[in-house]
């Protein structure tokens, strides 16, 4: 069974919560990421997500072990999605099982935050008036390179 | 030979989903000044590099096969 994946289709919860079904888990959290369509009132058409796969899944597996050398007894299972997302698809889900419920909405926190720290995927914003892809974890600023140059504005 | 992987807004800056390049000896930051130089990118300074997947510190050095990839601030989850 793959515990860490990447997958250019549709994610199906159910089978990722499957993953960590353990006779010792006390709760299971699930943590599901979706297309959201206004930031800061800014209207996303769709997102493109893209990853360098075989590193994403080597340091979504990192964060499988860290969080269970932090929270023993642990169990975690993670699928991220690339390729074209419209509003409210499911960009990934998170599902982390533990003996006791306060160590499973803990770990299942400091995974997603891990993702938008260490793992290599990139989402570009779609909108009506443009593109770019993003590359901080506000959601506000792009790359400095990735905004379009003084050049382009003045055309 | 080195193959060389670039993403996200790079990938759109270079042209090129990768390209093989000389880079055997060279430290990171060298690699990082000459890919800087050679496509004239200003702001490499916020991106990491990974060799043969595992991010890299500036001063590892490059050696002969190693997969080098230029990877900008990530935006998953």
């Amino acid at each position: 069974m793959k515990f860490f994946e990447i997958s250019q289709e549709p994610i199906n919860t159910q089978s990722v919560i499957d993953k960590v079904v353990q006779r010792e888990a006390g709760a299971i959290t699930t943590f599901i990421g979706t297309v959201r369509e206004l930031t800061h009132g800014k209207k996303t058409l769709y997102l493109v997500y893209e990853s360098y796969e075989p590193m994403a899944v080597k340091k979504l597996e990192q964060i499988g072990q860290e969080i269970e050398e932090k929270w023993s007894g642990s169990k975690v299972a993670i699928t991220h999605r690339v390729g074209k997302l419209d509003i409210t698809d499911i960009a990934v889900v998170i599902a982390v099982s533990t003996p006791h419920r306060a160590d499973s909405y803990e770990a299942n926190r400091y995974a997603i935050e891990r993702i938008k720290q260490i793992v290599p995927i990139w989402k570009k914003e779609h909108w009506e008036d443009g593109q770019e892809w993003i590359g901080d974890q506000l959601e506000k600023v792009a790359y400095p390179t990735g905004k379009p140059e003084e050049s382009d504005l003045n055309e | 030979m080195n193959k060389v992987l670039f993403f996200a807004h790079l990938r759109d800056a270079v042209g090129e989903e990768s390209i093989e390049m000389e880079a055997n000896g060279k430290t990171v930051a060298e690699f990082k000044q000459q890919i800087s130089e050679t496509y004239d990118i200003q702001k490499l300074d916020t991106v990491m590099v990974a060799i043969n997947e595992e991010f890299a510190p500036d001063s590892e050095v490059i050696q002969e096969g190693d997969i080098i990839a230029f990877i900008p601030p990530v935006s998953g989850g």
